[in-house]
């Protein structure tokens, strides 16, 4: 049957805007989650330069409020979950020896709903302002009554569409990890970077459907006269810092548990020892995301919640500490007697442990109800989260990255170069936030514009900026590697470090577009390496060489998700004072609105009544592959 | 794997469950509804912290609610349960004519809902109920909206989809599909349950 269907291929641009392939879609993410993180890495660096000497007046304080909370919402949202999600793409399905994920169109939609929300949101810049109310927007700042600009709207509904991608994302490989596993992979036999991607999914589905209430409630307040957030009203402002934190926390265990798996991979690998303690990892990993969900008003201990919440909270926060301690104790057991090589994917794994014991300290000393009424909103809480986060999560998916470059571009990133990115970044990320714990306890307050000469600010603040600067250089030397290392020829093997444990592993580099040319037998934790320690060279296959179907690439989850963005613009300007003229016909009665959702459904409707038959490659043109050999 | 080598008349027992596609779909959207039991539990925990912030001069809950038009949607949306339950059961026994019946009957039953909140919310607005007017009327509208724009695209979507059985037959790529919008319907009611307890009859007695 496969015989009667055409198949469809498009080259250039028109094969990125219509892949439904996972691995090249994680490099969409990898593109589109960089460059956010160089605007908000810029945004960083115009903060400190504004900080680095008292009174200074670098930016004006509006701008300065613009650019703290574009800082932190772009990092969050638009940087640091599509690296998550890149790395989930490239990698996931080949680590359980899957030939594509269970939805390959949705995992599309994904990527280009989350860019259009990005998009949409910068959009704020060169539109009269962007979000000045903190990555959080805790009401009333944010209610129409004292953000009278546009910019908060581009907040609300750029993450609305954004977090519509990150969603259908997380059920995405949520269903693949459980249906699409190879034959033999139980869920126990699942590497940990899979398995801390699965928790996350899990974390995802659970979390980001309160932020979109959270978002809408408070867009119908912005756009539409509600009065969720709005207390002439009725309404209450602690209610979004609730249904804020629901969501906000999980987040950033969502954020973190990825990391932990790659740290994990990595540490294993190049310390050529199967991961100490696997079992208590996968419980660790559960019990954190379990606990994740339970500790959210611990970032409201000074709102006035009462002592027993407080006390509750505070308890259940600490218990987080447990399961994180077991990771760090089996990431150094794994180290332990094992033959060490100090690549740099390893550099950033070993830097991790240290910098996120200090970032879990700082957590469980915020964790106490008391002194956090100390701590609150001063710079103690910006270099406990930036260890944690940077500290954490960016030295997670640098390591990941310099680890799986090769299985994503066939090429491996030049290691000199590497180790002057690590070393540059390492220093200057310590540089720019350990002093900042001081700056908190002598009582600077966070997302102030300036402070006053005289107080003692001043050495570190000054300190802090050069380490920016510092990190700033390591992000460029990490973009030259980049750069440089596309210029080499595409020679990578299919076991570059030699020393792989995982499925990935086992085909070639980057892996074909089906994966896998047989699916593979899996026979152990460790599959690849339980072949290689028995002599073997290769993966026993599971089934025999035969047709494989492949989705056909679609344009649709790229213009459904361009009509979300008209339609976003459209409720956005929808209120404003047009006269009489077209534009003022069109925007006042939601037509743009309306239009854009009309794009949206009519593709979902598209998508419904014409089926997707796909395509088969026959098992002649696969011939002369390299498969599953290693 | 690939759905039109069966012809109608040969369908596998539980035909939603054939492929590993359509295992996919159920699996996903188990999940998605997982989801969206968070999304409505959210708007549920707004409306109940903000419910008696009624503001002076505005209509109460207890005046504003008329139970008599709120259990008979509450009816017709259950009972529109059941239809979809029997359109699941015509599908397993592969008859596809009484399937395409039980789920025009779903979708009927599905409109004359929206009829009646439509007129309810009609007749709210009128007498000073409108959705900007408190705490309290903008998380109703917001929480009973959502759970109406939800029957409004249940509607649609099981449209779609009896218009494509129409057209290319009950197979193992359409079952799914009809199995899934089942699992939305009754997903729709739970809810609806709830909003009936906890906005209404929680309203009417204070």
């Amino acid at each position: 049957m496969a015989h009667g269907h055409a198949v469809k291929r498009y080259s250039g641009l028109m094969d990125w805007l219509t892949t439904v392939d996972h691995k090249k879609i994680g490099i969409l993410y990898l593109l589109a989650g960089g460059f956010f993180f160089l605007v908000g890495g810029l945004e960083a660096l115009l903060i400190r330069i504004q900080l680095w000497k008292p009174l200074n007046d670098f930016v004006a304080a509006h701008t300065f409020n613009e650019l703290l909370t574009m800082h932190g919402t772009t990092m969050i949202f638009l940087a640091a979950m599509p690296m998550i999600f890149a790395l989930m793409n490239a990698i996931v399905p080949l680590q359980i020896g899957a030939r594509d994920v269970a939805f390959p169109f949705v995992n599309a939609i994904g990527f280009w709903t989350f860019f259009a929300g990005g998009v949409l949101l910068n959009v704020s810049w060169f539109a009269g302002g962007a979000p000045d109310a903190g990555w959080t927007a805790y009401a009333p700042l944010s209610t129409p009554t004292y953000s009278t600009t546009h910019g908060l709207d581009y907040y609300v509904i750029g993450l609305q569409i954004a977090g519509i991608g990150t969603l259908v994302g997380g059920i995405n490989f949520l269903v693949t990890i459980i249906n699409m596993r190879a034959p033999g992979m139980s869920f126990m036999r699942m590497p940990m970077f899979t398995w801390t991607s699965f928790i996350t999914s899990a974390l995802i589905l659970f979390a980001f459907p309160a932020l979109a209430v959270g978002l809408a409630a408070m867009m119908f307040d912005r756009l539409f006269s509600g009065n969720f957030f709005e207390p002439t009203n009725g309404g209450n402002a602690v209610l979004w810092e609730h249904i804020f934190w629901i969501f906000g926390h999980p987040e950033v265990y969502i954020l973190i548990l990825p990391a932990f798996g790659v740290i994990s991979e990595v540490i294993s690998t190049f310390s050529r020892k199967r991961l100490f303690g696997y079992s208590s990892m996968v419980f660790a990993t559960v019990l954190i995301g379990f606990l994740g969900f339970m500790v959210w008003a611990h970032h409201m201990f000074t709102t006035g919640l009462g002592p027993v919440a407080n006390a509750l909270f505070s308890i259940a926060t600490m218990l987080i500490a447990v399961p994180t301690g077991i990771k760090i104790f089996n990431w150094l057991f794994t180290m332990w007697g094992g033959s060490i090589r100090f690549t740099t994917a390893n550099l950033f794994a070993i830097g991790f442990v240290p910098t996120f014991v200090m970032g879990g300290v700082t957590g469980v000393m915020l964790a106490a109800a008391p002194a956090d009424f100390q701590y609150h909103d001063s710079y103690f809480v910006v270099a406990h989260f930036h260890y944690v986060i940077v500290g954490g999560l960016i030295l997670g998916v640098f390591a990941g990255l310099f680890y799986w470059w090769p299985k994503m571009f066939g090429r491996m990133l030049d290691e000199t170069l590497g180790k002057f990115c690590f070393w540059t970044f390492y220093i200057g990320f310590h540089l720019t936030f350990f002093v900042q714990h001081f700056l908190g306890l002598m009582g600077m307050p966070r997302r102030v514009w300036t402070y006053l000469d005289g107080l003692g600010f001043n050495n570190l603040n000054l300190i802090s900026t050069i380490g920016a600067i510092l990190m700033g250089i390591g992000t460029i030397a990490f973009l030259l590697n980049v750069v440089i290392t596309a210029l080499k020829p595409k020679n990578a093997s299919n076991d570059p470090w030699e020393d792989g444990r995982t499925l990935e592993w086992t085909i070639s580099s980057p892996a074909p577009e089906y994966n896998f040319l047989q699916t593979p037998l899996v026979r152990g934790y460790d599959a690849f390496w339980k072949e290689k320690m028995e002599g073997k060279k290769a993966m026993v296959p599971a089934e025999p060489i035969g047709p494989i179907h492949m989705p056909s690439p679609s344009i649709l989850p790229f213009v459904m998700s361009v009509g979300l963005f008209i339609a976003g613009l459209g409720f956005m300007y929808a209120k404003g004072d047009y006269g009489t003229g077209i534009w003022a016909s069109i925007l006042n009665n939601h037509i743009l609105a309306i239009f854009g959702l009309a794009i949206t459904l009519g593709c979902m409707f598209l998508r419904s009544v014409y089926d997707d038959h796909g395509f088969h490659i026959e098992p002649d043109e696969l011939h002369g592959d390299k498969g599953v050999k290693a | 794997m690939s759905g039109h080598t069966h012809v109608d008349g040969h369908l596998p027992h539980e035909p939603e469950k054939a492929t590993l596609e359509g295992r996919n779909k159920v699996l996903g959207f188990w999940l998605f509804l997982g989801g969206e039991t968070v999304l409505f539990g959210t708007l549920f925990s707004a409306f109940l912290a903000l419910r008696h912030q009624v503001g002076d001069g505005n209509p109460t809950p207890m005046e504003l609610f008329d139970l008599k038009i709120v259990a008979l949607a509450t009816f017709i949306l259950l009972t529109s349960s059941l239809t979809s339950v029997f359109a699941i059961q015509s599908m397993h026994t592969n008859k596809v004519k009484p399937m395409i019946w039980w789920l025009i009957i779903t979708v009927l039953f599905g409109l004359a809902f929206l009829g009646l909140e439509i007129y309810e919310f009609y007749h709210y607005v009128h007498e000073g109920h409108k959705f900007s007017t408190s705490a309290f009327s903008t998380s109703f509208y917001t929480l009973v909206g959502f759970h109406g724009a939800h029957v409004f695209f249940g509607v649609l979507w099981i449209s779609i989809l009896i218009a494509q059985i129409f057209k290319k037959g009950l197979n193992v790529v359409t079952a799914p599909k009809v199995y899934v919008a089942g699992m939305y319907w009754h997903f729709i009611d739970v809810v609806w349950v709830f909003i009936f307890t906890v906005v209404y009859l929680m309203g009417k007695v204070g």
